[in-house]
Formats: structure tokens, C-alpha cells, sequence
């Protein structure tokens, strides 16, 4: 598990208010949105600007569209090719 | 803790809360968060006040124009407009030290203290610009978020509830984050989530001890 993983995983404990042991139960195939009850769309806002915040990238609005959001492993995927490490 | 008005530049009336003893050699002006981000996280401010008031430290939260409970249209204000209204603020009040809270950094005056989790104005900015263009989305008539930051930038535009003219939304737009000399306070030395996350506003009195103790910490050097 690596860093960004790891954040990754803290930020939607944080926004959505989940548990530890929820997020860490995470995998690539977990579905967030339309999947997770607490990730409405102003969620999606306040998730969207702590990930851009927390990892010091910058999202651009024809990045994001719901297929970014569908699982857990989409999402990390997309953040660790923003950051160039993927 | 009592509330007392002040006159912003412009000749505004605004309202400040002041907390603790008047003959406190500390004299801290507090910077709130931005937007609704200030909403979920005045509880929270006010707790720190308290517990700083508790150990003789006073401190003065103004309104400034356009913001929390001040009559002031947003419309009107701008990022210089905020920032000489801190200056006035703090002269006002005799500051001697300021605490700015996430985005509220960015008006921090030349005095010494701390900016807690500072977020970037343009970031307070684009959080806005993406709740709107969602909402925008879910009404059926669909706008971008970067369609909305030209629109505003042209002729001003309301976003999220907060009706911005267009100075404010191209100096927020530009606004990168700057602490100056401000000793940052990571959300992480507080241990919990940060309060602005979070839909409905929670208070953690662990989190407010624990803020209080790291600028107590800090004065006693």
C-alpha cells in the first residue's frame, strides 16, 4: 500500500465520516459513488477539493465525470497518474 | 464573551465577538474560514476563544464586510477591500498577535501568529465554482465550472448562495496560498478530521483543546 493509497483512503474516512475498518476494507472493485449513501454530490465537492488540497494537484473539470467516481480503484488509479507516479 | 460594533472601511458598522480580560498584554485577531467552510467551523473557533479566554488570553473575531452576520452586500467586496478591513480591525482593536482560520490566511495582517489548515482563496473559490456547476447539473441546465469563473470574472455571478462581483471572483481566482511569517498548524497536529468536511457541522472539544494548547504553547516561549 502506498502513500497515496493510504491518504486516499483517510480522505474518504474524513469527508464521508466512515469508519477505519470500512476504509481500510476498501478494494479496487469497491463502488463509491452511487454505492456509499454518504458520498452525495456535495460530498463529491468537498472530496474533489481535499483531494486537490491533501495532494497538491489540481483536478480539471473534464476529468471528472462519473466513471472517476464508480470504484475505489478508478479513483486511486486517476490520482496516482495526475501525480506522475503512475 | 461579549459583541461589540466596530466601523470597517467604508464606514460600515460590523459586529466583533470579544472574548476574555480587557488588560490581556495577548491580543489576538482571529481570521475566520471563508463561505460555508465558516459556517462549520465557527462553533469550533468560538470553543478555541473560550479556552484561550480561559487562560487570560483575549481575542476579538470580527465580521468583516460581507461576511457571517455583517449587513455589508458580498457584491460589493473585494480582496483588498478584506484586507484593509483586517488592518482596520486589528488596529482597532489593538491586536498584538492574529490566528487565521483555512482560507482566512490570506487577509493575514503584519502581525506575528498562526494560520490553522490554511487553505489557497482560489481553492475556497473553485470548491464554489464545482458546488454550483453541480447544482447547476441536478436543476438540468448544465453549466461548467470553468463557464461559471468567466461569468463571474465578467459580470460577477452567484455561486452556492454567495453572490460575488467580478473584482472579488478574479482576485479570489489568482489568490495562491501565502502564509507570510504565520507558524501553520496542520490539520494532522489536532488530531481528527478537519470540521469543514463534514455536511453537518460537529463540534470536537478534543480538536479546540488541542489548537488552544499548541498557541499557549507557542506564547509561553
Amino acid at each position: 500500500m502506498n502513500d497515496t493509497d493510504t491518504t486516499l483512503r483517510a480522505i474518504l474516512r474524513d469527508v464521508l465520516g466512515l469508519g477505519a475498518e470500512q476504509t481500510a476494507a476498501l478494494t479496487a472493485e469497491s463502488g463509491l459513488f452511487g454505492h456509499l449513501p454518504e458520498l452525495d454530490s456535495m460530498a463529491v465537492v468537498t472530496l474533489l477539493t481535499e483531494i486537490e488540497d491533501r495532494l497538491d494537484l489540481v483536478l480539471e473539470d473534464d476529468e471528472i465525470d462519473g466513471e472517476l467516481l464508480e470504484t475505489f480503484g478508478n479513483l486511486l488509479a486517476f490520482v496516482i497518474a495526475k501525480q506522475g507516479l503512475g | 464573551m461579549r459583541l461589540a460594533s466596530w466601523i470597517a472601511p467604508g464606514g460600515g458598522e460590523e459586529l466583533a465577538l470579544h472574548l476574555g480580560p480587557d488588560d490581556s498584554t495577548v491580543r489576538l485577531l482571529v481570521l475566520p474560514a471563508w463561505f460555508d467552510e465558516d459556517g462549520g467551523l465557527r462553533h469550533f473557533t468560538v470553543e478555541v476563544l473560550r479556552l484561550l479566554a480561559a487562560d487570560g488570553v483575549a481575542s476579538v473575531l470580527p465580521d468583516l464586510p460581507g461576511c457571517n452576520e455583517s449587513l455589508t452586500p458580498l457584491e460589493g467586496q473585494t480582496l483588498d477591500g478584506w484586507c484593509e478591513a483586517a488592518l482596520a480591525a486589528a488596529q482597532a482593536h489593538r491586536a498584538t498577535h492574529v490566528l487565521t482560520i483555512r482560507a482566512g490566511a490570506a487577509l493575514a495582517t503584519a502581525l506575528p501568529g498562526w494560520a490553522y489548515a490554511p487553505l489557497a482563496g482560489k481553492a475556497a473559490l473553485r470548491r464554489l465554482l464545482r458546488a454550483q456547476a453541480m447544482a447547476a447539473k441536478e436543476a438540468g441546465q448544465p453549466e461548467s465550472a470553468e463557464a461559471l469563473l468567466e461569468r463571474g470574472k465578467a459580470a460577477g455571478v452567484t455561486l452556492a448562495g454567495w453572490t460575488m462581483g467580478p473584482r472579488l471572483v478574479s482576485d479570489l481566482a489568482g489568490l495562491d496560498l501565502a502564509t507570510g511569517d504565520l507558524a501553520v498548524i496542520a490539520q494532522e497536529q489536532l488530531g481528527g478530521p478537519g470540521l469543514w468536511l463534514r455536511a453537518e457541522p460537529e463540534h470536537d472539544p478534543a480538536q479546540a483543546e488541542r489548537l488552544a494548547r499548541i498557541i499557549l504553547t507557542d506564547l509561553a516561549r
